[in-house]
């Protein structure tokens, strides 16, 4: 570790705090409804919107609609993003006459782009077409991102009403977010990273003839746009197969920097929104702390892991002093290297600009935990949010057992029906990681698939469905994903982590709104101070790590081990 | 939820026409009219002819060139088109070797490349991205410590000084913005360029 390395770190976690308070609060303005900077230019596209799809703007929805309502989107986002992987053959700009999409291949992509995950069994230059790139990813990289902020929102909601038979309009939040929060924003991020050299043309490949006269056929295309929005809705699909360590994706130190600012500063200000739609800013701001103190712990760990080198290597005469740089780009090094895998895997984003794969045992085991954690710091899009606030239930409720009073957050009452719920949604995780990771590792299919032996083949599996049920989408991408048995299973896995999450997490949002509000007295629970920051790094510790421990002991710290005893497999 | 149907199909068409075309196309039109060199991916050409982008690293194999990092990416194999064969930057099939690290696999092939140096009477300390895949399998750069190490290797095969071919890598190493962001490096190809019209 180094202070240069430090300082890089620090850097790119200031720029995200700095601009994340102010848009928070232009978040909350977008989604209470409210007029803003930009409302004389959308406002006319948002009213057409409306008025073509039918949709009355102010009439709010119940809970039940409003999970109807994104469920009807859902479905519709799949199947046509199936359809139109499947055609590609039949349809334009296909510049290299690309055949469609294989039936499973499109399952597994369909449910990935529709769930925010982006988990990416293809490599996009030699799979999709322009077409299929921009119509169908592109899209879904917006929508799927906006409806995490939309069902954000619908929970805030029932958080700051009380007696509230609705929790808002879907398609309203959906609407908004898209427009001005998502397009906006990702509009000058694409032309900022075409500054810094990432292409933006509707070419397929370029060829040349190298100096010693060999020729490369370099693939291109309107990557820019897509890289902008990428980022920004934590969806992580890359343009290409190595994703942002490709130099195109990511050609120098600035465009990475602003490409992890892009990836973490909505769900940042998602937390400081959270705190002006309840009137109070110390609660978002309690929140958007434990979720920098938790991210940060993962960065430091994995920075130090990477920048030590691999011992193996060193043993045998490798220069220690630039770190593992096995899987890494030159130009990031490992203090970027190790913040960006901790950043996508705090997120939901799941882009990469170095081989996680390839990352040391503990290394590696950062972005992972990140993800078995339910990627909650900060968390995707609206995901993130959402997933916190299930935390924070829990933690009130922990709290109040230990108190021996009913537990209270933001002044509704915590009772039986929303810790089921809560509960519920918590443990469809686990059972879909641990379960689907059980399975394929007892599996001639599932162990096919591995690239490497001994712990590191455990850790690919249980990364695979770590990175697909939290909807994430980085991989240990020597796991050879595109099999009949990991397209289907993980497609599972993220169906899974989205919608079991989800729905509950909405019934929760119905039934607190449609509470009373408690005036606070002597006897609450403060949820913005310290104390609850410790309790709810606590509680997350505790769950996470007692659901967890066994299976990481078996893979990274297993391996971890091994590598110190000078073990190869 | 059918009611919802009508709305649902009606945003997915409305989107896909704003996010999907129209963003992607807006932003093709203003990059490639402001900023075409960016936008066409830093497209490098010598006496007419495109000679690759500044930015994708490409293979050389001989004396007479500076060397890039190893490159884990393949290319579908001639003889059998339905196999894969190494094939080191092949730039539309980006890839790392995903190799973990303690991988028998990585030892073994970074100390065959570490025998190799040292048979190449190249290198006295290895630099780590000397023997080391890159994420992307096409990272245009090295080290300054790793060119500075070939520095003898070119000299020789070029009939030139040490000296000077040492102060060329000098000049072409790049350092860090404002002494912080990024790391120190040199762009293998651009170096192999300038190498071209010192003869």
């Amino acid at each position: 570790m180094t202070s240069i390395g430090l300082a890089q770190i620090a850097i790119v976690l200031i720029a995200v705090v700095v601009a994340a308070i102010p848009l928070g609060g232009y978040i909350a303005r977008v989604l209470a409804g409210e007029r803003t900077l930009l409302s004389p230019a959308l406002s006319p596209v948002e009213r057409a919107f409306y008025r073509l799809a039918g949709v009355d703007p102010a009439r709010e929805q119940s809970w039940l609609s409003y999970t109807m309502a994104m469920l009807a989107f859902s479905v519709v986002g799949f199947a046509s993003l199936y359809a139109l992987q499947r055609l590609q053959a039949y349809l334009p700009l296909n510049p290299q006459g690309f055949g469609g999409v294989p039936a499973d291949l499109a399952f597994n992509t369909s449910m990935s782009f529709v769930t925010n995950t982006n988990w990416q069994n293809y490599s996009g230059e030699s799979t999709m077409s322009h077409l299929t790139q921009m119509l169908g990813l592109t899209v879904h990289n917006f929508v799927s991102a906006a409806t995490g902020l939309a069902m954000a929102f619908a929970l805030v909601r029932g958080l700051s009403r009380a007696e509230s038979p609705t929790i808002g309009n879907f398609w309203v939040d959906l609407t908004r977010s898209t427009l001005y929060v998502l397009l906006p924003i990702s509009i000058v991020v694409a032309l900022a990273l075409v500054a810094l050299g990432v292409p933006q043309t509707l070419q397929a490949s370029i060829d040349a003839t190298t100096l010693e006269g060999a020729k490369q056929t370099i693939a291109i295309g309107p990557m820019a746009s897509q890289e902008a929005i990428k980022e920004l809705g934590t969806n992580g699909g890359g343009f290409f197969n190595a994703n942002s360590s490709h130099p195109f994706e990511s050609p120098n130190a600035l465009s990475n920097m602003l490409e992890i600012w892009a990836l973490l500063v909505i769900p940042f200000a998602t937390a400081f929104a959270f705190g002006r739609a309840v009137l109070d800013f110390r609660q978002g701001r309690a929140i958007a702390i434990t979720m920098m103190i938790v991210l940060v712990a993962g960065v430091l760990v994995a920075y130090w892991a990477e920048a030590g080198g691999n011992a193996l290597l060193t043993a045998i005469g490798v220069d220690p002093s630039p770190g593992n740089m096995e899987g890494k780009e030159v130009r990031f090094g490992p203090a970027m290297s190790a913040l960006f895998a901790a950043a996508t895997t705090g997120t939901s984003c799941g882009a990469v600009n170095a081989m996680h794969d390839s990352f040391m045992p503990l290394g590696g085991l950062v972005p992972l935990f990140n993800m078995l954690m339910g990627s909650i710091a900060p968390g995707g899009v609206g995901a993130g949010l959402y997933g916190f606030l299930v935390l924070a239930i829990i933690a009130v409720f922990v709290a109040g057992l230990m108190v021996g009073r009913t537990p209270e957050y933001l002044g509704k009452k915590i009772e039986a029906r929303e810790m089921k719920l809560a509960m519920l949604a918590v443990l469809i995780y686990p059972l879909s990681v641990l379960g689907f990771t059980a399975v394929s590792v007892m599996l001639e299919t599932g162990l096919a698939s591995l690239n490497n032996a001994g712990p590191h083949g455990l850790s690919e599996i249980l990364y695979a469905f770590a990175s697909a049920t939290d909807n994430n989408g980085s991989a240990f991408a020597g796991l050879t994903g595109n099999t009949l048995w990991y397209n289907t299973t993980l497609g599972a896995a993220m169906l899974l982590g989205r919608f079991a999450f989800v729905i509950p997490v909405l019934a929760i949002a119905g039934s607190f709104a449609a509470k009373k509000k408690v005036a606070a007295s002597v006897g609450t629970f403060p949820t913005h101070g310290p104390l609850f920051i410790g309790l709810l790094i606590g509680v997350i510790v505790i769950l996470y790590l007692l659901q967890y421990f066994p299976a990481i002991a078996l893979g990274p710290i297993v391996e971890h081990f091994a590598l110190l005893a000078g073990k190869t497999f | 939820m059918l009611s919802q149907l009508r709305p649902a199909i009606v945003m997915i068409v409305l989107f896909t026409a704003l996010t999907g075309l129209a963003y992607p196309l807006a932003i093709t039109g203003v990059a490639q009219f402001v900023m075409p060199t960016q936008a066409n991916g830093n497209i490098i050409e010598r006496d007419g002819a495109v000679v690759g982008s500044t930015l994708i690293g490409q293979n050389f194999a001989t004396d007479r060139y500076f060397h890039g990092r190893p490159s884990a990416t393949t290319g579908p194999d001639p003889a059998d088109p339905s196999k894969t064969t190494d094939a080191p930057y092949n730039a539309s099939n980006s890839m790392g070797s995903n190799l973990g690290p303690t991988s028998k696999k990585l030892v073994d092939r970074v100390n065959a490349a570490i025998e190799a140096e040292f048979a190449a009477g190249r290198i006295d300390v290895v630099a780590a991205d000397a023997v080391t895949t890159s994420a992307s399998g096409l990272d245009p750069h090295i080290s300054p410590q790793f060119a500075l190490a070939q520095a003898p290797a070119v000299a020789k095969a070029r009939s030139l000084s040490e000296a000077q071919v040492r102060a060329l890598v000098e000049a072409n190493a790049e350092g860090r913005v404002l002494g912080v962001i990024g790391e120190p490096r040199v762009n293998v190809l651009l170096l192999n360029m300038a190498l071209d019209r010192l003869n």
